[in-house]
């Protein structure tokens, strides 16, 4: 089965139409990743048996026409808790533990009767955009295996870009779903912070985090994103507003025509990689041929996005990581003689180094003395960049510019330096800072390795964005390359 | 040298919700170790928490019952700590913008009123319990992790150990009045935590705090902070320095030990708490809290004495808990007589609670068979000695009519049924009837008593006298 | 820009945050903490007087949930994934400090 060749849409409509059965789907889906994971090392934990159970299960009762996603086999990045299957964030200390309740996305998934592949790799407790901090293995790029996947949706983006699944569900702090798709040449999305609960996704920057999807077409996006979306009564900060359908509204008839793009100078400085510039130049005259107005604008407060981001997320990071502390659930450290060891060994053994860079800026930028300085500070700078974007959204409907200011790097060559590491987030947290919706779509390669094209859109108005996406992406050719795993296919 | 003295109270009060805070579990007492739990109340990873908008609106009725002035605009924040019974390693509180400030209770010690100002009154989230064991182990219950509380702050204006009490009682009045929580510091559903301090008098610098810990009750709380203003005083008359300390208060010895000094100030990292939307309080709603809150204990004071009659005492007695007050005007409500009721309320009905050592909500009597016992008592139906037998029934939640009935205890008033018994009676007692001729009074007393012997002290002793006098004369 | 962080004041940040490193870490971490921290200070370049702090980027306020108890009846799946338990409670060594207690 190749996913490439077929969509949501196509396997949904074959499954009711009894082609293929779930059981064949899902038993075609573990032979890509038995074929290709041992290179790619994406997924953490493989849910086969039970898979296999609920497809044989829908099989027998068959298809609803009216749940899109079910019987097809859908990966899980594991910082979302999935009831009785491991979930680790990718972290020693939750090694061990079972979930005893879905988060709400899987909650609404399973009511459509999805299934469940497995659990994909990530950075340690979402923190990092290569998957090179997660503790347990290191996830490849589909493209060429000695460069990382971006992260920290890695095994995310890995999965869908090498072919072992249609889709997988990422989450997305400051880059963290379209810094991967970016380096994967796939599609992902980050909705509106409050468009999709957070219910059961295990918190990294509360104020930041929100969950997406990574697909192979924008359609399959827009489709599977209305699925999760709207509001829950556990998480107080999802909104209310209606969610559109935003696969309906992708057709032969939509156009660009008119569409007022912003491009932010901001985002095509120095530091991007002027083959990235290129691509996106490229990919924007592309969209003026297509009827579109492209306008060079200003975000003036974008230099101290990554900044401001890395002490707002930090603190948040460093409060809600403290509940992790080898009591309740999780890995207790042995050989602890008093109450303070459980504490110290619990968390110095159980984490990572770049889990405790980060509770250690959060809890300074927190601590007294400093907080003025620097969360507060940080805080007004977020009400600037939010105030930037209201300003060009006045008179545009999306902004664009590359998602990376890079392509995929090779492993191991950032990771001694976090501060470099953290500078690749420049074009993507002031997305998460605003709240806003944003996306990564294919746009073309750079020296052979896949260039995202970052589309934002305004508070609630994925729709154009999708859009916007799905124009460009119908009239390209982008979307189609595949890579070519380990040169061989 | 002469000191004076600055007590600040932190007072926290549990409220009788049914459920916790910030998540759905039953706020329940007695229950088996962590039955009422959730993955919210043990921090599980990606839980949220979910604001209870009775926790607000009793936050806004202790609010108006103190006199403070609402936040319009509220956010919680997060209050980090490390602890077993702090399963978040963080508590939801509100630091910044707290939902009521600068409120005020007025005290009265020794005939003279104060005004004591509340600094700040917040809701936040309770801690589970430790138990320690000796096996070198302790064991976490988080049953009482997320119990919704409301903090109270004083302002540095209490300047006596008694002025502390009576700032205590006051609170615990006013609060219990609102029914948002029994304010029991027995049951831990009032917890008060002191801070003393002195300085030489005319000096415009307070003195070093140190903190009690240890304080069970509102009188430990007065005997412990005495010891302490007066261990202050030795220390600095002795040429001493106060140490920035908690001690606790031993109840057997009365005295305060020494538990630890504090290093400068704890770090508890305050930040907004991001998951939960902020609050905005508006007039409308205040307004409509306010207008269906209970009285406060004052205001049915006055109205006890000016519109019912009663006695300043009777007053304040009927006044000291919410459901005594309560069940006194249920059954004034309900027909009977003001001081009939509250007599009974304070008599019978107060002597039946202690000697069974229970609440009045805990028994069967309702206010309608109160003062349905009442009104038969004031008709004449019953005698008040047999009310104490009626009484007995309506405790057991009788129907005082009913019991009357049952047991035969209607009062003989009828003077067609009466009169022929008299005249048996004077007919046998010739002896006395002579007497009462030759003058001697005495003579009555015997005659009533044997008409009551006759009628099984059925017979309504002043129908009887009157009957009885009027017989004799006629004699 | 000299950095506000040295490495005592990393030993008293680890023990905010019940870590510990060793003398080892703590000279590797403490460089890579002071040069991060000096791009947090880049901030001080930027005039933010007046501007209100913006600490979410919900759209709802007022979200409040009825006071209605539901028991989660997980207990007994609560106690299994806690590393140590008895007769219903969660078992840790032995608390000496108090000073934690009753906030």
């Amino acid at each position: 089965m190749n996913f490439y060749e077929t969509d949501l849409t196509q396997l949904h409509d074959d499954l009711v139409n009894k082609k293929i059965s779930a059981t064949e789907l899902t038993k075609a889906t573990y032979d890509n990743i038995k074929a290709k994971d041992d290179q790619i090392e994406a997924f953490l934990t493989l849910n086969e048996e039970n898979a296999l159970a609920e497809a044989a299960a829908l099989d027998e009762k068959g298809i609803a026409a009216d749940q899109l996603v079910a019987g097809i086999p859908l990966g899980v990045k594991d910082n979302i808790v999935t009831k009785d299957i491991r979930t680790t964030a990718a972290s020693k200390i939750l090694d061990n533990f079972k979930p005893i309740y879905d988060a709400t996305v899987i909650e609404k998934l399973k009511a459509q009767n999805f299934i469940n592949a497995g659990k994909l790799n990530l950075d340690e407790f979402a923190m990092g955009g290569s998957t090179e901090n997660s503790a347990y293995q290191v996830t490849h790029n589909a493209w060429d295996l000695t460069r990382v996947p971006g992260g920290s949706s890695g095994g995310s983006a890995a999965s869908v870009a090498a072919g072992e699944v249609l889709a997988a569900l990422g989450t997305d702090t400051g880059g963290s779903i379209r810094l991967p798709a970016s380096y994967n040449g796939v599609v992902g999305m980050k909705p509106t912070y409050g468009r999709v609960s957070r219910w059961g996704i295990i918190a990294f920057g509360s104020s930041l985090d929100q969950v997406g999807w990574l697909t192979t077409s924008v359609k399959d996006n827009a489709l599977l994103t209305s699925l999760i979306s709207g509001h829950d009564d556990h998480d107080l900060t999802s909104s209310t507003r209606d969610v559109p359908d935003f696969g309906a509204q992708l057709n032969d008839d939509t156009n660009v025509n008119g569409l007022r793009i912003a491009v932010p100078k901001e985002y095509l400085v120095e530091g991007v990689d002027e083959k990235v510039k290129e691509v996106i130049k490229a990919a924007l005259k592309h969209y003026e041929s297509l009827g579109a107005i492209v306008d060079e604008v200003s975000l003036p407060h974008t230099q101290y996005g990554v900044a401001a981001y890395y002490i707002i997320s930090s603190s948040e990071a460093s409060s809600n990581l403290q509940r992790f502390d080898g009591i309740r659930y999780g890995v207790r450290a042995t050989d602890v003689q008093d109450l303070e060891d459980v504490y110290v060994k619990s968390r110095s053994e159980g984490f990572g180094d770049e889990v405790k860079r980060r509770i250690m800026l959060g809890t300074f930028s927190l601590s007294a003395g400093f907080y003025d300085a620097y969360f507060n500070k940080a805080s007004q700078i977020r009400a600037l960049i939010r105030q930037d974007f209201e300003n060009v959204f006045k008179d545009h409907d999306v902004v664009m510019g590359p998602a990376g200011p890079t392509v995929a790097y090779k492993i191991g060559s950032n990771i001694a330096d976090p501060k470099t590491m953290y500078m690749n987030d420049v074009l993507t947290v002031p997305v998460n800072m605003a709240g806003l919706p944003g996306m990564s779509i294919p746009a073309g390669l750079a020296d052979g390795m896949p260039v995202g094209l970052q589309i934002i859109g305004k508070p609630f108005d994925e729709e154009t964005m999708y859009k916007a996406a799905y124009t460009f992406e119908q009239s390209t050719d982008f979307h189609k390359a595949q890579p070519n795993i380990g040169g061989q296919n | 040298m002469n000191f004076e003295t600055t007590i600040g109270l932190e007072v926290h009060v549990e409220m009788k919700t049914n459920s916790k805070i910030f998540s759905p579990s039953p706020v329940q007492f007695g229950s088996e170790p962590n039955a009422n739990t959730n993955v919210i109340d043990w921090g599980y990873p990606g839980v949220l928490p979910s604001t209870n908008k009775g926790v607000v609106e009793n936050g806004i009725r202790a609010a108006l019952a103190l006199h403070a002035e609402i936040e319009p605009h509220q956010h919680f924040d997060r209050k980090n700590y490390f602890y077993p019974d702090n399963p978040k390693a963080y508590q939801i509180s509100q630091s910044v913008s707290p939902l009521g400030h600068d409120g005020w209770v007025e005290i009265d010690v020794d005939g003279e009123k104060k005004k004591i100002g509340i600094a700040e009154m917040h809701i936040e989230e309770d801690a589970g319990k430790n138990t320690h064991s000796p096996n070198g182990y302790s064991y976490v219950d988080l049953n009482r992790q997320g119990t919704p509380l409301i903090e109270i702050v004083s302002k540095p204006d209490i300047s006596s150990p008694d002025e502390a009490y009576a700032y205590l009682e006051a609170l615990r009045e006013r609060i219990q009045f609102t029914g948002i929580s029994d304010v029991k510091m027995e049951e831990g559903s009032m917890r008060v935590d002191v801070n003393i301090s002195i300085r030489p008098v005319g000096s415009d610098k307070y003195g070093t705090k140190t903190e009690l810990k240890n304080l069970n009750s509102f009188n430990y709380v007065r005997k412990g902070l005495l010891f302490e203003e007066q261990r202050q005083q030795r220390v600095l008359m002795s040429g001493g320095e106060i140490g920035q300390e908690t001690r606790r208060y031993d109840e057997t010895t009365g005295q305060t030990i020494l538990m630890r000094v504090k290093e400068g100030s704890d770090d508890y990292r305050y930040f907004p708490e991001p998951d939960l939307p902020s609050l905005e309080i508006s007039e409308d709603w205040v307004k409509e809290i306010g207008d269906t809150m209970p009285q406060m204990p004052n205001n049915r004071r006055d109205r006890y004495v000016n519109e019912l009659g009663l006695t300043e005492y009777d007053a304040m007695v009927l006044t000291q808990t919410k459901e005594m007050s309560d069940f006194f005007e249920a059954t004034v409500a309900d027909g009977a007589d003001a001081k009939l009721a509250s007599n009974y309320l304070q008599g019978d009905v107060n002597a039946y609670l202690n000697d069974e050592q229970v609440d009045l909500a805990a028994t069967k009597l309702t206010p309608a068979n109160l003062s349905g016992m009442i009104k038969l008592i004031d008709d004449g139906t019953i005698s008040s000695k047999m009310a104490k037998k009626v009484f007995k029934g309506i405790v057991a939640g009788e129907n005082p009519a009913e019991y009357v009935k049952a047991h035969g205890l209607v009062q003989l008033s009828d003077p067609a049924q009466l009169q022929p018994i008299i005249d048996e009676i004077l007919a046998n007692n010739e002896q006395s009837v002579t007497d009462f001729k030759n003058g001697k009074d005495r003579a009555v007393g015997f005659l009533v008593g044997q008409i009551m012997k006759q009628t099984k002290g059925q017979a309504n002793p002043q129908v009887v006298n009157q009957l009885l006098m009027k017989s004799l004369q006629a004699l | 820009m000299a950095s506000q962080i040295d490495e005592q004041q990393v030993q008293h940040v680890a023990s905010l945050a019940k870590l510990k490193f060793t003398d080892e870490e703590l000279s590797e971490f403490t460089p890579q903490l002071e040069s991060i921290i000096d791009l947090f200070e880049t901030l001080e370049k930027v005039d933010t007087t007046g501007v209100e702090p913006m600490t979410s980027a919900t759209d709802r306020v007022n979200v409040m949930r009825e006071d209605v108890a539901v028991n989660s009846h997980q207990r007994d799946a609560l106690l299994k994934n806690a590393p140590d338990a008895e007769d219903g409670y969660i078992k840790v060594p032995a608390i000496i400090d108090e000073s934690g207690d009753a906030e």
